[in-house]
């Protein structure tokens, strides 16, 4: 079999609010894309529908969207898990496409995760947790990175500058992405000034500039095989490796708190299918829902040994002039998070990298490029490597 | 004519606000109001569990026992929660934390009249029942 390519990249904005329905807020990454791949609906063979649940009132949104979006009566299918969701979709679409099931898979991620309160989104959030035997004890996504930031500072001196380096960097690339949903600058006076909201604590060590914000997006990716993908584009992205991971919900069933092991196993997956090393990867985007998350992302894809992510971002190694760039679309920080577009939209700027489209955020003419995108609190893992 | 069953729904007694009414660990609430926290081990392998399983996934067996959580845990790590999910805003502000007692780890919170200020990690920490003042059944993390 040949290889499976990437054809089309599209988002919607990412907003707070998103003013209409989850059918139209998908339509809107759908057109992107569409119009990216410069096909027509009858070209697609199937799609992939990625979110996390329980958002919608709709039940079942893969079969509104494959109406809405013009995609009967082609099958579709919804892919669930949580952050990753997308990323997963996109593993997924691979395998029909390569099993020959399908020649061209349209993989759309969304969220309206204003369809319910904030404190109800949490509420939702931390019942992707292990909602028997930690729930119960009130539990929040920015908690459970927390302790892994906790974990992490103790273990290798990693420190709350080091944490607020990441926001200042992805606020650097947010302000330049117009789809983020966050544009302001962020200075690490911000962080130190007691009076100001970024230094606020949300569940210490973490403050409210070391979270990204929930927002409304839709994101979609199409996938071909080879020869399709070779007919229809003129710079078709190769999908080189794939990486997936799982671990126990619970907290209390893992043995490593300074790193997500989901990470590191998928990384190593996907490397040795592109039979490559991190040291061929030129651009990177990761999943960078808390800041402590971006540092063990450096550490677990090998960017830097264990405990070392703080010096990268320390010399700045990350930017986009850097060794190693990360994120320099402003990452879910600036961006915000719409679950299960994020994967999507991470993959997107990965593409757009390696078509030479990234504007103002282009890194220099880079080949290889590679997505981490994490479900729930390192209890999903994906790595994508993608090359020009 | 036949007696209505009674449903055993004792788990919805866990926590501030349970998410789980029946499981086949409901004797586990009942251990909490007899002042234990128990895990359960498989009789046939002999691995034990924290938070308590009904089924082994080592043997497939599901002939389980319970065993006390007790002497002590290491702290590995802690949040202190200056928001809390709906239902628990009477709480905050609170810390979720994990001990290794080496053969499992437990996931819980830290008792609340232990000040941040005076929690350091590998500090060592027993697990205790507490009664909450929704009359909830829960386990907090006390000083030694």
């Amino acid at each position: 079999m040949g290889k499976v390519g990437i054809i089309g990249v599209g988002q919607s904005n990412f907003v707070r609010q998103y003013p209409g329905s989850i059918r139209e807020l998908a339509f809107e990454g759908f057109k992107d894309a569409m119009k990216h791949a410069n096909i027509t609906t009858g070209n697609i063979d199937a799609s992939m529908i990625c979110s996390a649940p329980e958002y919608d009132k709709q039940r079942s949104p893969a079969g509104i969207f494959a109406e809405y979006l013009g995609l009967n009566p082609q099958p579709t299918f919804y892919v669930e898990s949580l952050c990753s969701s997308s990323s997963m979709g996109l593993r997924l679409a691979y395998s029909l496409v390569k099993s020959g099931l399908h020649d061209v898979v349209a993989i759309i991620g969304f969220q309206k995760m204003s369809e319910i309160s904030s404190s109800e989104s949490q509420e939702r959030m931390g019942r992707g947790a292990d909602i028997q035997w930690e729930s119960p004890f009130g539990t929040m996504m920015p908690a459970y990175y927390a302790m892994y930031a906790r974990a992490h500072m103790d273990a290798y001196g990693t420190t709350l500058e080091d944490l607020a380096r990441v926001r200042v960097k992805a606020a650097t690339y947010g302000q330049m992405n117009e789809k983020a949903v966050y544009r302001k600058p962020v200075t690490a006076e911000m962080f130190s000034d007691t009076e100001n909201r970024m230094s606020g604590p949300v569940a210490t060590p973490l403050r409210v500039g070391d979270c990204c914000a929930n927002a409304d997006g839709s994101s979609c990716i199409i996938v071909a095989n080879e020869e399709k993908a070779r007919a229809f584009c003129s710079k078709p992205v190769w999908i080189l490796g794939l990486g997936a991971a799982t671990t126990s919900v619970n907290l209390a069933g893992r043995d490593l708190f300074t790193g997500l092991t989901v990470g590191k196993q998928a990384a190593d997956q996907a490397y040795q299918m592109a039979g490559i090393t991190q040291k061929n990867i030129d651009v990177a985007e990761v999943h960078d829902c808390f800041t402590i998350a971006e540092l063990m992302a450096y550490e677990n894809l090998g960017f830097a040994k264990p405990g070392e992510g703080k010096e990268l971002i320390r010399g700045k190694e990350t930017y986009k002039e850097g060794t190693i760039p990360v994120n320099v679309d402003g990452g879910l920080l600036s961006k915000g998070h719409p679950i299960g577009a994020t994967g999507g939209s991470q993959i997107r700027t990965i593409v757009l990298q390696l078509r030479d489209e990234a504007g103002e955020i282009q890194v220099r003419r880079p080949e290889i490029g590679l997505v981490h995108n994490i479900g729930g609190v390192g209890l999903y893992g994906s790595v994508t490597i993608l090359g020009r | 004519m036949a007696m209505k069953k009674e449903t055993d729904d004792r788990f919805k007694k866990f926590g501030t606000v349970s998410f789980t009414a029946i499981t086949k660990t409901n004797d586990f609430i009942g251990h909490l109001e007899n002042g234990k926290v128990m895990g359960t081990r498989c009789r046939d392998c002999g691995l034990e569990f924290f938070p308590p399983r009904a089924d082994c996934f080592h043997c497939f067996s599901s002939h389980m026992e319970w065993f006390e959580v007790s002497g002590t845990g290491k702290l590995i790590t802690y949040s202190q929660l200056e928001f809390g999910p709906v239902g628990f805003e009477d709480d905050l502000p609170y810390a979720i934390a994990i001990l290794d007692y080496e053969d499992f780890k437990v996931f819980g919170r830290i008792a609340g009249d232990i000040p941040e200020d005076e929690i350091t990690l590998g500090m060592e920490m027993e697990t205790k029942v507490t009664r909450l003042p929704n009359n909830q059944l829960s386990y907090v993390f006390q000083k030694v």
